[in-house]
């Protein structure tokens, strides 16, 4: 019965879904190969409607959100005249990437309440922080790791990259970085009219490690002995050979 | 031409790789010794992770030390009794290593103890080197009575004597068994042989002839960082082939190079040349520890234990 309520609520709130976003990617398997060192991928969408459009203004955000995983962040501080990590604040999710790329500044773009709830911006994109052991300046911790990522370009902000035409097409472009994690990366296009999400695509990216660099990391975690006797094996020869080298070259 | 590391799972430039096992080769071509107490804080420099950086500069010493001892076999410069003994002490060491890494990188402290480890121990090596070149110069400047070629010490006197032949010793097995502990430790956390101590312990602790010291650190060192590289590898899934194998590459070469460089310089200059390295790379990464860094915030994958 609530359900019901809320769902009637819903539709009175959102009359009309008049309009629709319909989305493609350039690619949706990403392999990382040997000489692997980044990609770009373009996200081209369109805007389906019934109706002629409605008034008010109409942008489009696209996320693409890498794996999640925990992270522990930590904070240096002078013990006994030198540096050394004290504190540290555990993070129970965070994505390794986090790409937006909309048609504007995001506070001017999105209200507030929608940000939120659909964990648009990347101050939005961390979970789990600690709360029981929360420290009194844990957030400073969270704003490190958004920095500290933003920095490396795993998190990006694009703002006004993406390409709006005749209120329809849309086009962006999102590089991903050569420091790739693997995993399954998850595409998002929102359509936004007046702050408003008023439609939500989303589909999958799925980034895996290909040929040698997907057979050694393989064999490294699920046979670790074998792994560590062909690093030696590979150590030895190549010792053996270059001695043999040597005095080849002397002769 | 970037290369994908599979297990650092970062992105490096394949050149600068073999640049960086072409210079360390050079080096240790030089001055006789593994070079891994140079390729571990450079890989870090890149940006490899820690972990990494140790399991894999351990890797690419075994290589560096193959070749050496090669050359010392042929030539006879191997006790291989000494290296042994040295080795079940070395076995002790690195286990012992690879427990404190582990125990470590659950606290966060892994950068820690590898930057310190490395400014204490090569900065004390690098002073008893830099100390005991500029004596020999000085003393081959102007020439004085010889040193005695036999010397007796404490260690002569504790129990367990062994007679090593090719030494020409007959000692207590303790002392080359802390000696070979002492190695292995600093070869599982800092990713080095520890050639750097053993041939001084040898030669001052132990009082072996200089010309079998080499060789019998050589065949020591390989076996204590191959039990290293394997326990990393185990343990912590650290070692990265990829990566061992373009600097292994690069240090093959470079060693070549750096052996003809050797030959053209004096011995005395060539160790206080060495010192002097051993100690820019201690007082560089003290200053790190130091100084305030500029980025007080770091991230680990992982959760708090």
């Amino acid at each position: 019965m609530i359900r019901l309520v809320l769902a009637l609520l819903v539709l009175v709130a959102w009359p009309v879904r008049a309009e629709q976003v319909v989305a493609g990617l350039s690619q949706n398997r990403v392999a990382i190969t040997a000489n692997y060192d980044g990609s770009e991928i373009v996200v081209f969408a369109a805007v389906s409607r019934d109706a002629p459009p409605p008034e008010g203004r109409l942008d489009v955000i696209v996320t693409i959100e890498g794996p999640v995983e925990p992270v522990v962040v930590w904070r240096k501080a002078r013990r006994f005249g030198i540096w050394v990590n004290t504190e540290a604040v555990e993070i129970g999710s965070a994505p390794a990437f986090y790409a937006i790329a909309t048609t504007g500044p995001l506070p001017e773009i999105v209200d507030d309440s929608y940000n939120q709830a659909y964990r648009i911006g990347v101050g939005q994109v961390l979970r789990g922080l600690d709360v029981a052991e929360r420290m009194p300046d844990s957030d400073q911790f969270a704003e490190a790791l958004v920095r500290l990522r933003r920095e490396s370009g795993d998190y990006q902000v694009d703002a006004g990259s993406v390409r709006l035409d005749h209120q329809t097409l849309i086009r962006t472009d999102v590089r991903l970085p050569a420091n790739l994690t693997e995993g399954r990366f998850r595409a998002r296009i929102f359509l936004l009219r007046e702050g408003r999400v008023i439609a939500l695509e989303e589909t999958a990216i799925y980034v895996q490690k290909e040929g040698i660099e997907r057979f050694l990391h393989r064999l490294a975690l699920d046979q670790p002995l074998i792994y560590g006797i062909l690093s030696l094996a590979i150590a030895i020869l190549a010792g053996w050979l270059a001695s043999a080298a040597f005095q080849w070259i002397r002769r | 031409m970037q290369l994908y590391l599979p297990i650092a799972e970062v992105s490096v430039n394949a050149f600068t790789l073999l640049g960086l096992g072409g210079l360390v080769g050079i080096l240790s071509g030089m001055f006789g010794v593994g070079g891994g107490f140079l390729i571990t804080p450079l890989l870090m420099f890149i940006g490899i992770p820690p972990g990494v950086a140790v399991a894999t500069g351990a890797n690419q010493v075994v290589a560096s030390s193959v070749s050496g001892v090669l050359a010392h076999v042929k030539r006879r410069t191997v006790d291989f009794r000494m290296g042994l003994v040295l080795l079940a002490g070395g076995m002790v060491g690195s286990g012992l290593g690879i427990w404190v890494f582990s125990i470590l990188r659950g606290m966060g402290q892994v950068e820690l103890l590898v930057q310190l480890s490395y400014v204490v121990f090569l900065g004390l090596i690098g002073l008893m080197m830099a100390q005991e070149s500029i004596r020999a110069l000085r003393r081959s400047a102007r020439p004085g009575p010889p040193r005695r070629a036999h010397q007796h010490f404490l260690v002569h006197r504790l129990p367990l004597k062994m007679k090593f032949r090719a030494s020409g010793l007959y000692i207590s097995a303790i002392p080359p068994l802390v000696v070979g502990a002492a190695v292995g430790f600093l070869a599982a956390i800092m990713g080095v042989g520890g050639g750097f101590i053993m041939v001084p312990a040898m030669i001052y602790l132990l009082g072996m002839p200089t010309k079998v010291v080499i060789g019998t650190s050589l065949f020591q060192i390989i076996f204590v960082t191959g039990f290293t590289t394997l326990m990393h590898a185990v343990t912590a899934y650290s070692v990265d082939i990829m990566l061992a194998v373009v600097l292994i590459l690069g240090g093959v070469i470079g060693a070549q190079i750096g052996t003809q460089i050797g030959l053209r310089l004096k011995a005395e200059r060539l160790r206080l040349l060495l010192a002097l390295l051993v100690l820019s790379v201690s007082v560089k990464i003290g200053f790190d520890l130091v100084l305030q860094p500029a980025e007080l915030y770091s991230v680990m994958p992982g959760r708090l234990p």
